[in-house]
């Protein structure tokens, strides 16, 4: 396995990696779902996970990998209370466009 | 490392008191567990215990965890006046502010970078739980849907950063980063875009400008006591670990980035205040004055050195102690005139509670930086070292941010002692907010005459 990932040159996970990251950061920016950016979270998440691999596999050192885990779980955690907090908002406003979440301004 | 296995336990206990029926004993055994960790921690000073190269508790991290734990102390006293009236949900509300605080300690002692974003996200995730926690209010609402998405895409940026520093250095140790940043051999690129995304999270962590438009919203939305928590607790936990991480590692870089730092810190300290100015909610108004304290922060930041970590500890410190006394009568008005937060609900508070009404004063001088309270000494150091580093425009630049800001604290004293229809009834406050007050009060003045007790600590 570690000879498929190193037969590709390092830079070219990083440059997967990067676009995938822009996407989930455009996602964010631009998407007016709060699911949606929920989604484009977990793209910009997984893109690093995907990037910590290829590092670990070329530097020959698993810890990188132990690291995805730990990002894993804790995205997990993340998206419980994530959807949680949209439950509730649903409940109270019936939409999840945050355009309608302009309550508090001054 | 005991006390933070302690508050573990802690917030446990605190989870089961619904269940197991004690729940009115569970805010003194929070307090009792909250001083025995600070205990443990004073134990421990000066004795530099490593634990398998993941948390590393030197003096720097013993002192703000005590700091955190003081403050928490503190809030949990208020806590004691504020809920007095709830029923259930409350103790799962403490068992969320312990466990986001067990984040922050992480965050004042990690060695390793994966302890870092572990520290971080047990700080955040039980903190978008709290900020949300008036379920019926939609402002609540609003501010943890948004805490939420801006607190998981900052991750996002902390992550990358992080990805792409293990890259170049091949560890996530920061002995391991510092050992790697000076020998300084054929660095790539990408491990400075990873110190720059490092930056952008830690200034989303610590909103500072220019991505600090979330906390305003946040801060306002939230209930009071959460929001004292996150103005304190959490602001102080970022930027220790902002200290630590660019401390121990970057600083032979700190050419590249320094320009950043010294952008972002000006930027934050102009927004802050000039934003401050106009608005019309107190709560509001002192989440404005919690970012321009973050961009007088990260002029130590910039300066950086030895000397930055006391400044930064001390400043934190009386930052703290004057926020909390502020957040504290600001609960006690917004319970007696129906949950509002105008300037003008201070109205005749000085007639009818005139020690709350000097409390207020007290607390606004020191953030505004009156001299001899302890505002005045944090900016004071603060500034005396930029000075002696060469930053002097730096800090003229910092001393006109803290002529705008008396406009707004001084608003606030102004509306205390003038009279109207429409007055804050007299009340009798009940004993935890007078002792919480006492005790933050004694903080502020005694940091204002004896400096000298937090300045000399990390040397």
């Amino acid at each position: 396995m570690k000879e498929v990932i190193q037969g590709i040159p390092l830079n070219y996970y990083l440059f997967l990696s990067t676009v995938l990251f822009s996407i989930g950061v455009l996602g964010v920016l631009f998407r007016r779902n709060a699911i949606i950016i929920l989604m484009s979270v977990e793209l910009m998440l997984n893109s690093i996970n995907l990037l910590l691999v290829a590092f670990s596999a070329f530097h020959g050192d698993a810890k990188a990998q132990v690291f995805v885990f730990f990002i894993m779980i804790v995205a997990a955690a993340e998206v419980a209370v994530g959807l949680a907090l949209m439950v509730l908002i649903y409940r109270n406003i019936k939409t999840l466009d945050i355009d309608f979440l302009n309550k508090l301004k001054w | 490392m005991k006390s933070i296995v302690l508050l573990s336990l802690l917030g446990v206990t605190s989870m089961f008191a619904g269940v197991f029926n004690y729940r009115k004993l569970i805010l003194p055994i929070i307090l009792i567990g909250i001083a025995a960790a600070i205990g443990l921690f004073v134990d421990q000073w000066g004795m530099n215990k490593s634990f398998y190269q993941m948390a590393f508790f030197d003096n720097y991290a013993i002192a703000f965890s005590c700091l955190l734990l003081s403050v928490s102390f503190l809030i949990f006293t208020l806590a004691l006046y504020h809920y007095r009236k709830e029923g259930d949900i409350v103790t799962d509300l403490y068992a969320l502010f312990i466990f986001a605080l067990t984040g922050g300690l992480l965050m004042t002692s990690f060695s390793n970078l994966v302890m870092l974003f572990l520290g971080i996200e047990i700080l955040s995730i039980p903190l978008y739980v709290l900020a949300g926690s008036r379920r019926a209010d939609l402002a609540s609402n609003e501010a943890a849907l948004k805490y939420f998405l801006m607190g998981a895409f900052a991750t996002g940026f902390l992550l990358f950063g992080i990805a792409l520093v293990y890259g170049a250095s091949g560890t996530f140790d920061l002995a391991g980063i510092a050992a790697y940043v000076k020998a300084g051999k054929d660095i790539p690129d990408f491990f400075y875009v990873g110190i720059v995304l490092l930056i952008v999270a830690l200034l989303f962590k610590v909103s500072a400008a220019p991505f600090h438009f979330w906390a305003p919203d946040v801060y306002q939305g939230s209930p009071v006591l959460v929001t004292t928590f996150m103005s304190t607790v959490v602001k102080i936990a970022a930027f220790a670990a902002f200290l630590r991480l660019f401390n121990y590692c970057f600083t032979p870089l700190a050419s590249y980035y320094e320009i950043i730092l010294t952008a972002a810190a000006v930027a934050t300290l102009l927004i802050g205040n000039v934003t401050a100015l106009y608005q019309q909610s107190v709560k509001r108004m002192l989440a404005y004055s919690g970012i321009s304290h973050a961009g007088y922060l990260l002029i130590a930041l910039v300066v950086m050195g030895a000397s930055a970590t006391s400044v930064v500890f001390f400043y934190s410190a009386a930052y703290a102690a004057a926020s909390l006394v502020a957040f504290a009568v600001l609960t006690a008005v917004m319970e007696n005139k129906e949950g509002r937060e105008s300037f003008e609900t201070f109205k005749g508070l000085a007639k009818n509670n005139p020690i709350l009404a000097l409390c207020m004063s007290v607390a606004m001088l020191s953030l505004a930086g009156i001299p001899p309270l302890a505002g005045f000494f944090g900016k004071y150091f603060l500034f005396a070292t930029a000075i002696k580093d060469g930053y002097l425009w730096l800090v003229l630049v910092a001393i006109f941010n803290s002529l705008i800001s008396l406009y707004y604290y001084l608003r606030v004293i102004i509306n205390m002692y003038s009279s109207a229809d429409d007055e804050v009834p007299a009340f009798t406050p009940n004993y935890a907010l007078v002792l919480m007050l006492l005790l933050s009060l004694g903080a502020n003045l005694a940091l204002g005459f004896y400096p000298d007790l937090l300045m000399g600590l990390l040397g």
